[in-house]
């Protein structure tokens, strides 16, 4: 901050009119403002057909105040929401902290690690439906499952039913979804890091600065904005986030691991009701919409910043 | 004061040694631990796939006794009626993927450097704009979007799927190009258009070549995005020839007669293009994915 705005000072004073460069400054005027609108057009096209129209159609269909009187008489609902909130809480945080922590690992310079880091990241280039499929069979109960049979070979003893129990299976999903995002978080993370000027650990080296201080007091003030931006965008996108708990616990036992977006896609196709579906998928915005202002708000200081 | 130094060292480079071999011994255990994390559900994904057994005999153990890639020869010769319709669901997976990944770099990339370059308007604005996009989630708002599909003339039809995803893609990708574009000096866009240049001649011959990295990494992300997807086709596309591999998928799940051997082949098989692209692309595009680096 203050070394951008004290760059940015000399360039104020000196206020005197370049000769007429064909830069483009705002307002554009011309043949350009007419390339950059036809640039732009593609875009809005795609914007107005297939975002304001579905979301005002949505909010249309949900409008009606009985669909949410509705909802909270259902103890299904109730409990979705509830592990809506669990699900994304935990998940995100987790892939999160777990992401900053590994990057520091994978930053290291040795052969095997560099090596490690192509295997690792195989989880996010894995498609979502084969991926949690393999989880779901991976975690169906003894004699079929793999976990549950190493688990047997390992310690002797039987693996839990792990869809058998609502917390657990919601568990499930979480760890899944994990698995798949955290290498993506990971890998920004690390260039992240690899941006960092050597010198600053160098300097912290020569104060005898121990691993701890040099990642709380360098690594982490630095990466906050990142980490920050980063965790705001996988919480929007937690939120839409049907495929594990689809794919995995498939919901069992009877709607105990449902998230809103699963549920919602139940009400709309098994019981035919898709109002009720989309209110579901409302419900979620009064938490959803301030997410999605606080990260405009951040890319926007951002930019103030550069 | 030099024989107390000198007494110290030995003990001194003692304890370095064994601090450093405690950090090395840290991070093998910590590198197989995450290789046994990454790696577990692909292994057992083929574990199920050479399984002899086929229809429902399962003969599951931590390691296959009598491992057949006979499933992938059945898959080849589609002699059994369960997998007949599979190499068309692959035709339509892949034809809706690329769409999906040049539509969105295109619509990405014009509306960026038309807001980004040519400073349409403020940067914020755009990214701003297209971030209202997941002020719903996406898993609802495709219930509004059946209908107006319909509206629209498109159901049952791909390239509903392909709208559908490159809607949903297209934010994050404004995103991440227009934090990349930061790293390129507006003044080589100024030497182009005192030389002469048209604006698209900027956008074709310095914007594109110069943003490549960053363009790789928004298609890898439209592609694997179109790639996760299931909901969006399974609510789209209704006729059998529409059928994507995401939807044979999950009728092989939904099905409890059906061989998981096949399904576990299929989404082998299914897995394989993002990865041969999002690996023949990697070192390519990683610069692209920094998302602005520090300076957030």
């Amino acid at each position: 901050m203050t070394i951008s705005s004290a760059a940015r000072a000399p360039r104020k004073s000196v206020a005197f009119k370049s000769p007429r460069l064909p830069r483009w400054r705002s307002p554009l005027h011309g043949s350009d403002l007419g390339w950059a609108i036809a640039f732009v057009v593609p875009y809005a096209v795609l914007f107005a057909a297939f975002v304001i129209y579905p979301m005002a159609y949505g909010l249309w269909m949900g409008s009606d105040p009985a669909l949410y009187t509705a909802l909270l008489a259902d103890p299904r609902y109730l409990r979705a929401a509830i592990n809506t909130i669990a699900f994304v809480g935990l998940a995100v945080n987790g892939q999160m902290v777990l992401a900053l922590l590994l990057s520091g690992f994978f930053a290291r310079r040795r052969w095997w690690i560099k090596a490690l880091l192509i295997v690792y990241v195989l989880p996010w280039a894995l498609p979502a439906v084969p991926a949690y499929l393999s989880f779901h069979w991976m975690l169906v109960a003894y004699p079929q499952g793999l976990i549950d049979n190493l688990i047997t070979a390992l310690f002797g003893f039987e693996g839990p039913f792990w869809f058998n129990h609502g917390w657990l299976a919601l568990g499930c999903d979480i760890v899944a979804d994990v698995w798949k995002w955290m290498p993506l978080w990971t890998l920004i993370f690390l260039g992240g890091r690899m941006a960092i000027p050597q010198d600053l650990y160098d300097a912290a080296d020569v104060d005898g600065a121990s691993p701890f201080r040099r990642f709380a007091h360098i690594t982490l003030p630095l990466l906050a904005g990142l980490y920050v931006v980063s965790t705001l965008i996988a919480t929007i996108w937690s939120f839409g986030d049907y495929a594990p708990v689809l794919f995995i616990s498939a919901g069992t036992p009877a709607f105990e691991s449902e998230v809103v977006s699963t549920l919602g896609f139940h009400y709309a196709l098994d019981f035919a009701n898709p109002e009720l579906g989309v209110a579901a998928g409302l419900s979620v915005m009064p938490l959803l919409i301030p997410v999605v202002i606080l990260l405009i708000l951040r890319l926007k200081a951002v930019e103030v910043q550069l | 004061m030099s024989t107390a130094a000198a007494a110290l060292e030995p003990d001194l480079r003692a304890r370095v040694r064994r601090r450093r071999f405690l950090v090395e011994a840290g991070s093998l255990v910590l590198g197989a631990a995450i290789l046994i994390w990454s790696l577990v559900p692909v292994y057992n994904m083929f574990l199920v796939a050479l399984d002899p057994g086929g229809h429902n005999e399962f003969s599951y153990e931590i390691w296959p006794s009598q491992p057949t890639l006979g499933v992938f020869a059945d898959l080849w010769n589609a002699d059994d009626e369960d997998v007949r319709d599979i190499w068309p669901a692959f035709g339509n997976s892949i034809y809706i993927g690329v769409m999906v990944m040049a539509f969105t770099v295109l619509i990405a990339s014009l509306a960026s450097f038309a807001v980004g370059r040519m400073r349409l308007a403020k940067d914020w604005s755009l990214s701003g704009v297209a971030l209202l996009t997941y002020a719903i989630p996406a898993s609802t708002l495709i219930i509004p979007f059946l209908r107006i599909m319909h509206i629209y003339g498109l159901t049952d039809n791909l390239w509903a799927v392909i709208a559908a995803e490159v809607t949903f893609a297209t934010p994050y990708a404004i995103l991440v190009l227009q934090h990349y574009a930061k790293l390129i000096p507006s003044e080589l866009d100024d030497a182009a258009r005192i030389d002469g240049a048209s604006a698209m001649q900027v956008y074709l011959r310095i914007y594109m070549p110069l943003m490549a990295p960053a363009l790789a990494a928004v298609g890898t992300y439209a592609l694997l995005f179109a790639w996760n997807d299931y909901f969006y086709q399974y609510m789209l596309l209704l006729s059998e020839k529409h059928t994507t591999v995401a939807m044979a998928l999950e009728q092989f799940f939904d099905d409890d007669d059906a061989p998981w051997n096949y399904m576990m082949a299929i989404a082998i098989l299914y897995s394989l293009p993002p990865i041969a692209i999002f690996y023949g692309l990697r070192r390519f595009m990683a610069s692209g994915l920094t998302l602005g680096g520090v300076r957030g």
